[in-house]
């Protein structure tokens, strides 16, 4: 089993048992698909990739194509269980507005990125003074699609500010399940969270 | 297989009259199984015929979607057993206005009552169970072959286990519908069309070559316009007359004057007229429990100016929110609405993942 898969299941893990989901930048649609085959969820992808829509046709599972921000705001409030954000909320222009949406469509909302305060990050930064790259964060400064860096503090602040309860949160080192100092060793976090009462 | 023909008592119109007996022609390709399951009903556009694909004999014409259909294709006829009928209204062999009356043996004319796209999909539903087949793998169909598809989604989707719906609308919009009563008007405004009653002289055939040139350029885009013509000029002389001079001009005077041999003035009245009468999803579907009924996949084209993608995206919008479990795809192209023809190896690929059931994937 790759890395990824590992990290796959261990999001999957977060998505409580038979939930209809959303997962948006759905991408080939293999973590739809682990949740449909092992947590049986119910569920739908929104993709822009247009190779990555043929194989999540090809894998027998429901998603439109289209772009992250604009698909949301179609779907009536309460309408999901889980609206899922793997890897793609930092792509995104608008965050505090999509992961607002996110918890208006869905009663709770599965989280996942690259935490900005890694060690790796920390020191080519610190002592190399460029801007990282890192198996999280792959891309030179100059063509990656990220537009926001932040750490799993920072998430957790958006939380705070934004009345959101944390029910659960999961910290990743590839593989690896990081315990300790998480903001300075874990290569990704994944929440899930849902809206305070 | 060469062109077979299925004859019923008549069927009860969406306009309230009834209209018997009905034929229609139809072609199949490929072996209805056992179980009876594998059977695929393709449904062609506004021109079309039952003629999807060929066998590739000698001196046998190219089907009209021999990309998508045919051994090893997406829709593979190894594996489906493929049907394809000429819609009631056509020209091509299925009952139309050029088909002789029962009571008096002359063509109807426009005495043939006004057809719906509902009325072809109840046709080719009798059919369907004429060939043994109480329920479809699936429908899939382009342009108003799209909507046909649609149409048995809404109205009987207990037949169905997926449809696939390519390149159209749920509802034209007055865009398309002022096209095509430009079309109509053109075929009206010629005297030889005699109200409809040209059978026994001259068919009206400037009108109906002027409304297929104004198709053809909805149709195309203006990139592929300009790849496939630019501003050549005809080489024959004169530099301005009102000749043919630029090669756009001749292709679009030749494919009319190529239409008019193959298509009947008033099947094209009656067709584009069901094609902008219909209404998907009007009256309102009723919402299922969610992941019940037909998968279903919406798809639509780039630079499709005439079908537009916001018009894919409704469908499939309506489709998810009536509980079907729906996909939808918009798929680069330069073709305009042509590409769901040509535009066929990402299509194909779509097409045969969604087309794979769900309990024979690894």
């Amino acid at each position: 089993m790759s890395d990824f898969q590992r990290a796959l299941r261990a999001i999957a893990a977060l998505v409580p048992e038979g939930s209809r989901v959303l997962d948006l930048g759905c991408g080939d649609g293999s973590l739809l698909a682990l949740l449909k085959r092992e947590r049986h969820c119910s569920g739908q992808g929104i993709e822009i990739n247009s190779e990555a829509i043929v194989s999540c046709v090809s894998k027998g599972l429901e998603v439109i194509q289209g772009d992250v921000e604009s698909g949301l705001k179609a779907l009536p409030t309460g309408s999901l269980d889980v609206v899922i954000l793997n890897q793609s909320v930092q792509e995104l222009r608008n965050v505090d507005g999509v992961l607002l949406d996110a918890l208006r469509v869905g009663r709770q909302a599965v989280v996942g990125f690259p935490n900005f305060a890694h060690w790796s990050v920390r020191l080519q930064v610190g002592f190399l003074g460029r801007t990282p790259v890192t198996p999280g964060l792959p891309f030179e400064w100059y063509e990656t699609p990220n537009l926001h860096f932040f750490s799993l503090k920072d998430f957790e602040h958006w939380c705070e500010r934004r009345n959101v309860r944390i029910v659960r949160k999961l910290f990743l080192d590839g593989e690896r399940r990081v315990r300790l100092f998480p903001n300075l060793c874990a290569r990704d976090g994944v929440y899930l969270i849902e809206k305070r009462a | 297989m060469a062109v077979q023909s299925y004859t019923f008592d008549g069927l009860e119109l969406e306009c309230g009259a009834r209209l018997g007996p009905v034929t229609l022609a139809y072609e199949t390709w490929g072996t209805l199984n056992a179980a009876k399951d594998n059977a695929v009903l393709v449904l062609h556009a506004l021109t079309g015929d039952s003629h999807a694909t060929s066998l590739g004999l000698p001196g046998e014409e190219k089907g009209w979607w021999e990309n998508i259909v045919g051994p090893g294709k997406a829709v593979d006829t190894d594996r489906w057993f493929v049907i394809c009928s000429n819609v009631l209204g056509g020209c091509r062999g299925s009952t139309g206005p050029a088909t002789p009356r029962p009571d008096t043996g002359k063509p109807w004319g426009l005495e043939l009552p006004l057809l719906g796209i509902r009325d072809m999909v109840a046709a080719q539903d009798l059919l369907v169970t004429h060939l043994g087949i109480p329920r479809l793998a699936a429908v899939i169909g382009g342009s108003m072959g799209g909507m046909q598809a649609l149409a048995w989604l809404v109205t009987r989707p207990e037949r169905l286990d997926a449809a696939v719906v390519l390149a159209t609308a749920a509802r034209h919009s007055p865009q398309q519908i002022a096209f095509h009563e430009v079309g109509r008007q053109a075929v009206m405004a010629d005297p030889d069309w005699a109200d409809g009653a040209y059978y026994e002289g001259e068919v009206p055939a400037r009108g109906l070559s002027v409304a297929r040139m104004v198709g053809h350029i909805t149709y195309m885009s203006d990139k592929s316009m300009a790849q496939k013509f630019g501003r050549q000029r005809l080489g024959h002389g004169a530099k301005f007359s009102f000749q043919t001079d630029f090669e756009v001009e001749g292709y679009l005077r030749y494919r009319g004057d190529s239409f008019v041999k193959r298509f009947d003035a008033n099947s094209y009245l009656y067709i584009t007229k069901a094609v902008d009468d219909f209404d998907a999803f009007d009256p309102p579907l009723k919402v299922r429990p969610t992941g019940q009924g037909p998968r279903v996949l919406v798809a639509s084209f780039i630079s499709d100016w005439l079908y537009p993608v916001y018009q894919g995206r409704e469908i499939a919008q309506q489709c998810q929110q009536a509980g079907f479990a729906t996909s939808f795809a918009e798929i680069e192209s330069t073709w305009g609405h042509d590409a769901f023809l040509l535009e066929t190896e990402r299509l194909g690929r779509l097409v045969r993942g969604f087309l794979e059931r769900p309990e024979e994937r690894s």
